[in-house]
């Protein structure tokens, strides 16, 4: 038997990836990185980079980068809320989860995008934990309904009580990591069981070009004190805030998440570090970040390209699109991003449910999401040789021939061979004129509100859930806020 | 060099985003002893205007758009001591202030419209971003300033538009200003809805929001 291939895309050759680590590399030690925080710099100059105090510049010697990266994990092991389950970022191995952090939901009575509420982070932390395709959550919607200050912390909270997959979450302040931290804590019993078995994901985004600002930064270090990854997430827009060039953007994007990368390394040595990014093709017309550009593709495969040649697990915000509604353009991009991603073996891929850049989440766009980002797992599995010889016995036999359907060769083998994903139509057209002519965001409408009525909530234990809310109404007073609002 | 024929070569120059050329034949005329307001608007002004069309008509993008008042502004550096020198002073169409509102730190879009208006002939008081609401009025106040600019790519930020006017209000002094905002996340409904004088989407439509609401005009 033949063993498969694993289908994969590459977009760079490895010289010019050699080439884009060394310039990458050489910029921060003649230009440098501004690093507003404090604790960063004064532990950066401890490790000896030149700091200049007057503009807060920090330049990395070469052996800095060379002696992190030799210290930073290779594979992450993510845990979910039992600690049971894990997942490996490393290799190829690709996870999907929500896109993150949307301020407005797609409203599917009235097309339009609003401000999201309690009530919708609910149902996609609900709808999330259903979904077959996406190992991990995120803090996908900001809720307008608590006040600004915990908007960060809050957002967690909900996606603790209703999802039990790890969570890709990042802080909005400084002062909410703690908060953060001692609900994680509280999830996992100690904060060394936390430290074993990570949890959560934090986003950590430099400000292009080159610079972390205080509250990034201290993101870096707690996050690595706590043990929990940090995703490092690279965000320039070709000809706005990064050069217009593709290996240009490269060149800072990986020198900016080097930088990040050192200073969790100097915070916690050994630190688990992802390799990710949010970087745009700005469009020179409207002046936006085109998420479904395939440019904007094109910079995120190469990142990740990038990323494993420096041995570090990878993350890409891909699978998403720009459109304000669930039409073709969503489809399109949506599914691109997400097949490319897969034929990256892009490890941490965030996207799915996305509209509008980064600002919209819409629940039937996730439930669409999901079944395209099947899809595309189904397509890395690859060709599989199933067995030997592969065709020629069922010939020998005549009686076979016109029975394909009857043979116990297509009953033992047809789900391992086809998925299946019934929000996609293939029913004969008679069929769908009788079903009511629906399209796809009809039909995810149905769907949705079917899963979210036919299945419970699963929550954490009792006394957990209990802890969660406590540290909850602890914020919620700090800020004003007299109550929680109602979870249902 | 004739008249009209170095003013063509002036909207030209701006039209092509060539710098050094505007800059060329802005010392050339001065050298000729051209009447530098006319110069302006004779040979550069269209040339800018002919842009904002190439933009309107999707042939032109950012880059262009940027290149080209760039060209614009540096003609106008070398024309603009001579006029004054001149004393006959070359009236600025209006005074803006411009800036993006505190809490928020994005400034492309907020720059490409203060570079536009400027090679438009206004006079652009860019206050950069994360500003400070009272200093936008300390400004207008300070240059007698037409218009106030505010910026805001976030909707958490947007309500420094809505803020502004009414401190302008609170102030007595909402009658003085034409209020604009613009910004990723603002409709020409937001502004409705927050007093303000008016909403542009882009950089050009910027200009002629604010030539309307001087009266300068003839209608689109």
């Amino acid at each position: 038997m033949i063993s498969p291939i694993r289908p994969k895309i590459n977009l760079l050759s490895p010289e010019l990836v050699t080439k884009i680590i060394d310039e990458a590399i050489l910029l921060l030690e003649k230009v440098g990185v501004m690093v507003e925080n404090e604790e960063a710099r004064s532990l950066l100059a401890l490790a000896g980079a030149k700091v200049n105090k007057d503009n807060q510049r920090v330049y990395f010697p070469d052996f800095l980068v060379e002696e992190s990266l030799k210290k930073v994990p290779k594979v992450i092991y993510l845990y979910d809320r039992t600690g049971e389950k894990a997942f490996t970022l490393g290799g190829d191995e690709v996870h999907f989860n929500p896109g993150s952090a949307a301020i407005t939901i797609l409203d599917s009575e009235t097309h339009s995008l609003r401000p999201a509420v309690t009530s919708d982070l609910v149902k996609l932390s609900q709808l999330t934990e259903l979904l077959s395709h996406l190992d991990f959550q995120s803090t996908a919607l900001v809720s307008s309904d608590v006040p600004q200050e915990m908007a960060d912390s809050y957002r967690l909270y909900i996606a603790l009580l209703f999802c039990s997959k790890p969570v890709v979450t990042g802080t909005f302040r400084v002062e909410s990591f703690e908060i953060m931290k001692e609900m994680l804590v509280a999830m996992r019993g100690s904060q060394s069981l936390l430290k074993d078995k990570p949890l959560a994901i934090f986003d950590a985004c430099p400000s292009p070009p080159l610079k972390w600002s205080d509250l990034t930064a201290q993101s870096l270090i707690d996050a690595a004190r706590l043990g929990q990854p940090s995703e490092l997430i690279s965000m320039g827009l070709t000809g706005a805030t990064s050069p217009v060039t593709i290996t240009g953007t490269l060149v800072q994007h990986t020198a900016e998440n080097l930088s990040g990368l050192v200073i969790t390394q100097l915070a916690q040595p050994g630190a688990p570090v992802i390799f990710g990014g949010s970087p745009s093709s700005f469009d020179m017309r409207e002046g936006t970040t085109p998420m479904g550009a395939i440019e904007t593709m094109m910079i995120d495969l190469a990142s990740a390209q990038i990323g494993k040649a420096l041995g570090l697990p990878t993350h890409a915000y891909m699978g998403l699109s720009d459109s304000k509604i669930i039409d073709c353009q969503a489809g399109i991009e949506s599914a691109s991003g997400a097949l490319l991603a897969a034929l990256a073996g892009i490890n941490v891929v965030s996207g799915p449910g996305m509209l509008a850049f980064e600002s919209a989440q819409s629940l039937e766009k996730l439930l669409i999401d999901d079944s395209i980002c099947g899809q595309a797992l189904r397509l890395i599995e690859g060709i599989t040789q199933r067995d030997e010889p592969m065709a020629l016995f069922f010939f020998e036999d005549q009686s076979n021939w016109s029975n394909f359907l009857k043979h116990p060769h297509t009953k033992k083998w047809y789900r391992k061979e086809h998925k299946f994903f019934p929000l996609f139509d293939r029913a004969t057209y008679e069929i769908w004129v009788a079903s009511g002519r629906k399209d796809m965001a009809e039909r995810a409408k149905e769907e949705v509100k079917r899963l979210l009525a036919s299945s419970e909530p699963r929550f954490p234990a009792p006394d957990i859930a209990q802890e969660l809310r406590k540290i909850m109404e602890n914020e919620a007073k700090r800020y004003g806020l007299k109550s929680l609002p109602q979870l249902v | 060099m004739e008249k009209e024929k170095i003013y063509s070569l002036m909207s030209l120059a701006i039209i092509e985003g060539n710098q050094e050329e505007a800059i060329r034949l802005a010392e050339e005329a001065l050298k000729l002893n051209l009447d530098p307001t006319e110069v302006i608007e004779k040979g550069y002004i269209p040339g800018i205007q002919k842009v904002g069309d190439l933009w309107e008509k999707g042939e032109y993008f950012l880059p262009e758009l940027i290149a080209s008042s760039e060209a614009m502004k540096a003609a106008m550096a070398i024309l603009e001591p001579e006029i004054k020198k001149r004393d006959k002073g070359l009236k600025a169409k209006g005074k803006v202030v411009i800036g993006t509102v505190e809490g928020d730190i994005h400034d492309i879009g907020k720059n490409i419209v203060a570079s536009m208006l400027q090679a438009s002939g206004f006079e652009v008081h860019d206050l950069g971003a994360d500003v400070k609401l009272e200093k936008f009025i300390d400004k207008a106040e300070e240059v007698g300033a037409d218009i106030i600019g505010l910026s805001a790519l976030l909707t958490t930020t947007m309500i420094g538009q809505k803020k502004l006017v009414e401190i302008l209000k609170e102030r007595q002094l909402r009658e003085r200003y034409k209020v604009i905002v613009g910004g990723a996340p603002v409709t020409a409904e937001w502004a409705k809805s927050i007093g303000a004088d008016g909403y542009a989407e882009n950089a050009v439509t910027a200009v002629h929001l604010v030539k309307e609401l001087l009266g300068q005009s003839k209608g689109r």
